[in-house]
C-alpha cells in the first residue's frame, strides 16, 4: 500500500515528515552536505548521531563518519578536517560538551566554520541525564556563535542556515545550534524538508580554509604562539582578538540575512535576533529562550483575554548578544521579567536576566525587572507557570520589586 | 448528540504503558496518523531514566489549530493504557478531564477498572491475547493504537498502516503490526457509562 503523502505547506520543499527534534536536525545535516562528521553519542544527543550516523550508512549523506574515543577527539578531528577545506557536523552537550571544552575554546580562535548542535542539558551535579541549558550558557563567553530554538521545524531550518552563517567570509566563526534536550529533541511534530537543489543554491559553493589551512601547497603556520610582553606579540593578538570581536558583530548582520533569505525561498519566516509578540500597545513582557516560549506565548494569550497588556519578547542569537534589537524591543514596555532555563550563579539570576539588565542599562531606560528560573533538569514550564510569572511582572510594575529570582518549578 | 469532548478543539492524549512495551514507539505513529487525518499534533515522552517493565508515560496533543507549547499533559481527555497491570501502579486518571474515554488493555469488564465520573466512555481491548497470538509476547503497544482510532474516528486504519510503514520495524515486525492494528480496531468493545453502569 502506498503511503499517503503528507500535504506541504510551503514553496521549496521537498516532503513533509513527523519526526523529533534529534531527527530533524539530522536531516538538516544530510542537506547541508558535509564533507566530514565525528560523533560521540550522550543524552539527549544520542539519537540524532545515531540518525547521522543511519544516514551515511544509507548513503543519505556522503560524509566521512570518524566514530572516535570522545568529544575531545571528536572536535579535535573537525579540526583539522576543517583546515584540509571540509565541511563538518558534529552534536554534543552537557559532560559531552565539558570533556570537549580545550578543543572547544581552539575552535573560534582559529575561525573555523564548525556547526555542532547542543542538545542542551542540564549541568552536573546533582546527577541529571535531562534537558536545561546550563551546558550552553557555561560556554557563551568561548567565541562560539550560538542561536537558540523554537520549535522542531526551527531546528532543521536554522541548523541548514547555520552553514550559510559560520562560513560567511565575514564571520568564519563556529555556530552552535541550540535546541532543549527532551523537550524538542524529542518532541515530535510535523515539519517540511527543504528540497535538496534549493538549500545547494541557498549555501553556494563552500570555501572554508580561505584564510588558514593545511594545505601543502599553501605551508602556513597554523595557530602561532602569539603575545607576550614584548615584540610584536601584544599588537599582534589583539589584532587576533579584535578580529574574533568583529567576527561576532559581523555575524549578526549575516544572520538576519541568512533568515531574510530562507524566509524568501522556502517561507518560513522567523525573528533571527529577537521576536516581538503582542508588544506594541504592552505595558510589560516576559522574555523568553528556546522552546519554553510557545507556552509563554499561550499564557500571554490567555492574560490578554483578561485584558492584561503583557507581550512577549523572545531571543533566538544570544552569541553574539543583539543589544540593538533587544534595546528596541525593551523601549516599549514598564517592566519586565526574564525567565531563563538555567543559572548565573555569580549574580543569583539566570545569564538572560543579566543580560537584559545590562541592555537596559545600555537604553538609559531602568525599569522594574525580575527573574525567574524554571524548567531545570527536564522540568516542564506551562502555561501555568508562565501564568505566575507574569502576574509577578505586574507586581513589578505597581512598584513590588525582587532581588533574588523566583524559581518557577520550586513548589512542583 | 455531541459531547464536550468532540466540542474541544485540542485534545490531550496521555498513554500509559511499561518500559520495552513501545509505548514511546506507538506515540509516534499515531502522531503520524493525525497528521495524515490534517490535525496539528505535538508528541513527547516523559522523561525518566528508561528500563524495562518500569512505568513510562507518552504525552500527545493534536488540533485542528497550531498548537505552540511543548509541555507534558496534566489534564487528558484520552487515556491510552497498553498494560494490564498499569493501573494499580500508577494513578492513570490523575487530571482527568470531564467526559473523557479510557483506552484500556484488559480482558475484564469496564466495572472492574474502577473509572472515576468523569471518565464516560471506556474501549477495552484483550490486547495482551492479541499479542500473543500475532507477536507470540504480550506487545500490546499498536494493538492498543487499532482500539484508538475506534474510540476516536479521528485516525484511520490506513493512517495509522501509513504511520507503522514509517516506523523501521525490524524483520517481519511490519507484517505482524498491520495485523496488530487491524486486530485491536476490530476487537475493541466500546463501553458507554449510563449512572453506575456500562452499556
Amino acid at each position: 500500500m502506498a503511503t499517503p503523502a503528507l500535504k506541504l505547506k510551503h514553496p521549496g520543499c521537498a516532503q513533509s515528515i513527523v519526526c523529533d527534534g534529534n531527527e530533524a536536525a539530522a536531516w538538516a545535516v544530510a542537506l547541508a552536505r558535509p564533507d566530514v562528521v565525528a560523533v560521540y553519542p550522550i543524552t539527549p544527543q544520542s539519537s540524532l548521531v545515531e540518525y547521522v550516523s543511519q544516514f551515511i550508512a544509507d548513503g543519505k549523506i556522503e560524509a566521512e563518519l570518524m566514530n572516535v574515543e570522545g568529544e575531545h577527539s571528536v572536535l579535535s578531528a573537525l579540526h583539522g578536517a576543517a583546515l584540509a577545506g571540509g565541511r563538518t557536523y558534529t552534536a554534543t552537550c552537557g559532560p559531552g560538551l565539558a570533556f570537549m571544552f580545550e578543543p572547544y575554546w581552539r575552535t573560534p580562535g582559529m575561525r573555523l566554520p564548525i556547526v555542532a548542535s547542543l542538545v542542551t542539558r542540564d549541568g552536573i551535579t546533582p546527577q541529571c541525564v535531562w534537558g536545561g541549558q546550563q551546558d550552553a550558557m557555561t560556554m557563551k563567553e568561548t567565541g562560539w556563535i550560538q542561536i537558540y530554538c523554537e520549535t522542531v521545524q526551527e531546528v532543521l531550518d536554522t541548523t541548514v542556515m547555520a552553514y550559510r552563517i559560520a562560513e560567511h567570509h565575514d564571520v568564519m566563526l563556529p555556530v552552535n545550534i541550540c535546541h532543549d534536550g527532551n523537550y524538542l529533541s524529542y518532541g515530535v511534530t510535523q515539519v517540511e524538508v527543504p528540497e535538496q537543489s534549493a538549500v545547494d543554491d541557498y549555501l553556494g559553493e563552500k570555501n572554508i580554509n580561505w584564510h588558514v589551512a593545511l594545505d601543502p601547497l599553501r605551508p602556513m603556520a597554523v595557530d602561532p604562539l602569539t603575545g607576550g610582553a614584548g615584540g610584536p606579540g601584544p599588537a599582534k593578538f589583539v589584532a587576533y582578538r579584535k578580529g574574533l570581536c568583529q567576527g561576532m558583530q559581523n555575524a549578526l548582520g549575516v544572520i538576519e540575512q541568512a533568515h531574510a533569505d530562507w524566509a524568501d525561498i522556502f517561507g518560513r519566516d522567523y525573528a533571527p535576533l529577537v521576536e516581538e509578540y503582542r508588544l506594541d500597545d504592552a505595558d510589560y513582557a516576559l522574555v523568553t529562550i528556546g522552546s519554553m516560549t510557545g507556552a509563554a506565548k499561550d499564557a500571554v494569550d490567555s492574560a490578554r483575554e483578561r485584558g492584561r497588556k503583557v507581550g512577549l519578547i523572545k531571543i533566538k542569537t544570544f552569541r553574539p548578544f543583539p543589544v540593538a534589537a533587544m534595546t528596541r524591543a525593551l523601549r516599549k514596555v514598564r517592566a519586565v521579567g526574564v525567565v531563563d532555563r538555567s543559572v548565573h550563579y555569580g549574580w543569583d539570576c539566570g545569564p538572560l536576566y543579566q543580560e537584559v539588565l545590562s541592555c537596559l542599562y545600555r537604553a538609559g531606560q531602568p525599569i522594574a525587572a525580575g527573574s525567574f528560573i524554571g524548567g531545570l533538569a527536564g522540568a516542564d514550564l506551562t502555561e501555568g507557570h508562565f501564568a505566575r510569572a507574569i502576574e509577578r511582572t505586574a507586581q513589578l510594575l505597581a512598584g513590588d520589586e525582587f532581588d533574588s529570582p523566583v524559581w518557577l518549578n520550586e513548589h512542583d | 448528540m455531541t459531547t464536550a469532548v468532540e466540542q474541544k478543539i485540542t485534545h490531550e492524549v496521555r498513554l500509559h504503558g511499561r518500559g520495552g512495551q513501545g509505548a514511546v514507539l506507538a506515540s509516534k505513529i499515531l502522531a503520524k496518523a493525525l497528521v495524515l487525518s490534517g490535525q496539528h499534533v505535538t508528541a513527547i515522552p516523559s522523561f525518566g531514566f528508561e528500563r524495562r517493565g518500569a512505568p513510562v508515560a507518552a504525552f500527545m496533543r493534536y488540533s485542528n489549530r497550531p498548537i505552540r507549547a511543548v509541555t507534558n499533559i496534566y489534564a487528558p481527555d484520552y487515556i491510552i493504557c497498553i498494560d494490564p497491570s498499569i493501573p494499580k501502579a500508577v494513578d492513570i486518571f490523575a487530571g482527568v478531564q470531564p467526559d473523557s474515554t479510557l483506552i484500556q488493555a484488559t480482558r475484564n469488564s469496564a466495572e472492574s477498572l474502577n473509572c472515576p465520573a468523569a471518565v464516560t466512555r471506556v474501549v477495552l481491548c484483550d490486547a495482551i491475547a492479541i499479542g500473543m497470538e500475532v507477536f507470540r509476547r504480550p506487545i500490546t503497544n499498536t494493538i492498543m493504537l487499532g482500539a484508538f482510532a475506534k474510540a476516536t474516528g479521528i485516525v484511520t486504519l490506513d493512517g495509522l498502516r501509513a504511520g507503522l510503514e514509517s516506523a523501521n520495524f525490524r524483520d517481519a515486525g511490519l507484517e505482524q503490526n498491520l495485523i496488530a492494528v487491524e486486530r485491536g480496531f476490530n476487537e475493541s468493545i466500546v463501553k458507554q457509562r449510563q449512572g453506575d453502569t456500562w452499556v
